[in-house]
């Protein structure tokens, strides 16, 4: 199927679930509402046309300039992204789900954001979960297991964010 | 009262205890790959549960990659998966030229095919030696190494470094290959092919090596694609996907190779498709089939056209806004780079997808009712390099 023909046949099994889209882009994208996601995904994954069996990677992106003088020139609002790149085995077509957060839950800074876990629908998203959650800071509910995977578990922040402040020491350990 | 004896089944059962027991495999374990941890859940011999734990080579390469132009971050790129450095150059630069829409010269995708299958045979050498070691033998990995040395020697001649190569870089490669590699490279070629029956006979039908491999942690093709496993890990499986042959890039539509995949003629009957002995073989067959790319490749080279770097590369190039992601077919697997720009020279985000992270992430499922000395060969059937793992 093409960008397009998955595009209609989302907007019309989940009506005003469908946020935004650009399928003119390098990847053709799809953004969808972040609590409607795990619906949406078991849909992805399970019905004939689509069949997206296989999850590559779910990347957190934080558009975010912590300098003020450049947050000035920069073309996009302050906000969180969570790509999904997904593809079918069966049907040999791809796409990019991405859902559109707020950098802090209720724009409370310090209160991470929540998207459902998709765990349970691609094994995949598990690891890569724990990952985002620990890099990025973003919170999956109904994840089994969501704790940090790549850092130690008393890390303090999570790195990819833009406003991250690098730790002064770790256990006694100089850090910068 | 009867007089229990050893034999009566109920007075063993009385006098055995069978608690689990946990039992720590790692961080500094040599069967592990690098910094490793297992914590297995023991019952007796036999592993009940299997959890591994990753991030004691935590760079954080992504972040770095914020900070960076990409061509500074290709060193970077060289350090994750250290063992087939040539190929995580490739990924890195084939998605920035995705986002930039830059065209590679023909020649570079010459020397880029070359230089690629190149790497991908000395990674599966230290595979296959490396696997050798995890099992108890300690010859296949000298042998492997001997040659794997030949391949490094030709890799310093065309750029200067033996692991951290970063000759593959933005727009095509850092230098065209100097005069007479072709021929160093058909040689050690005639020298190497011979090599392979060699291994055969010393590893592929070992009685011993079958014995530790056939038929131990078999993966199902569908969990396999459900936990995104890829490269000889999906094929071992049974699922014919290989990304040169999907999705080609570098123009490897045009070359004549097969994909690994079974059923192999040659596989034992104890073996079953997606055990341990066939992660192994596939492994073994891309190495021939590598061999054969390359031959063509080099036949090729004299006759192509264009610089080795495309001309619309320079180094105070901006990244157009927008994202883009690609994955290549890298030894281990699909390695997948996410760039997104931002009209900037520097990338607002570097994203990597590591195989060899999702390929491990199945080894708590396959690892299941195993026997403890089974882990070391099925984790090492997996092929894992840690620094990829960890980035």
């Amino acid at each position: 199927m093409t960008p397009s023909e998955i595009l209609s046949l989302l907007e019309q099994q989940f009506p005003g679930k469908v946020v935004s889209h650009k399928l003119d882009a390098i990847d053709p994208w799809i953004a969808v509402q972040p609590e409607a996601w795990h619906d949406i995904a078991l849909f992805l994954r399970d019905d004939e046309r689509l069949k997206f069996d296989f999850l590559h990677c779910i990347t957190a992106v934080d558009y975010f300039e912590p300098d003020p003088k450049k947050a000035k020139r920069v073309k996009f609002e302050p906000h969180m992204e969570v790509v999904y790149h997904l593809s079918s085995f069966t049907h040999r077509h791809k796409i990019v789900i991405k859902l559109i957060l707020p950098r802090w839950k209720d724009d409370v800074p310090g209160q991470l954001p929540e998207v459902p876990s998709v765990a349970d629908v691609w094994p995949t998203a598990n690891w890569h979960e724990r990952e985002v959650y620990d890099l990025s800071g973003i919170k999956f509910l109904g994840h089994p297991n969501l704790r940090r995977i790549l850092c130690p578990e008393d890390w303090v922040g999570h790195p990819l964010r833009k406003d991250y402040e690098f730790p002064d020491e770790y256990h006694g350990i100089r850090a910068r | 009262m009867a007089i229990p004896t050893v034999r009566d089944d109920n007075w063993i059962e009385v006098d055995v205890r069978t608690d689990e027991m946990l039992v720590n495999m790692g961080p500094q374990h040599p069967s592990t790959h690098g910094v490793l941890r297992l914590v297995l859940r023991t019952d007796g011999e036999v592993v009940r549960e299997v959890t591994p734990h990753i991030g004691y080579l935590h760079r954080c390469a992504e972040k770095i990659g914020e900070n960076l132009h990409p061509y500074q971050f290709i060193p970077y790129t060289d350090r994750m998966d250290y063992l087939a450095a040539m190929n995580m150059n490739l990924g890195f630069s084939l998605a920035v030229e995705k986002l930039c829409g830059m065209e590679v010269p023909e020649r570079a995708q010459v020397i880029r095919v070359i230089i690629a299958e190149l790497g991908r045979i000395a990674s599966h050498l230290v595979g296959m030696g490396a696997y050798g070691l995890d099992l108890g033998t300690f010859s296949p990995f000298l042998y492997a190494f001997r040659e794997r040395e030949r391949i490094l020697d030709l890799f310093e001649e065309a750029c200067g470094a033996r692991l951290t190569c970063s000759y593959i870089t933005i727009g095509g490669v850092t230098h065209d290959l100097p005069f007479g590699w072709i021929d160093r490279c058909k040689h050690f070629l005639d020298y190497f092919e011979p090599k392979i029956q060699e291994y055969h006979t010393l590893l592929t039908k070992n009685a011993i090596f079958i014995r530790r491999t056939a038929g131990l942690g078999i993966l199902p093709p569908d969990m396999a694609i459900a936990y995104g496993c890829t490269g000889p890990v999906l094929r071992g499986s049974g699922v014919r996907h290989d990304l040169r042959v999907a999705e080609p890039y570098c123009g490897y539509e045009t070359y004549d190779f097969e994909i690994a995949c079974p059923p192999f003629d040659s596989a034992p009957d104890e073996a079953v498709i997606g055990d341990a002995w066939h992660r192994f073989y596939v492994r073994m067959v891309e190495i021939e089939q590598s061999v054969r790319i390359i031959r063509q490749a080099l036949e090729r080279y004299p006759d192509s056209k264009g610089p080795h770097r495309s001309p619309q590369w320079k180094p105070t190039m901006r990244l157009p806004e927008g994202e883009a992601y690609r994955e290549t077919e890298c030894p281990r697997g699909q390695m997948g780079f996410m760039v997104v720009g931002v009209g900037d020279a520097i990338p607002l985000r570097v994203r990597a997808r590591s195989s060899s992270f999702c390929n491990l992430s199945v080894c708590s499922e396959i690892c299941k009712g195993c026997l403890i000395a089974d882990v070391p060969a099925i984790v090492g059937s997996l092929d894992i390099v840690m620094g990829e793992i960890d980035r």
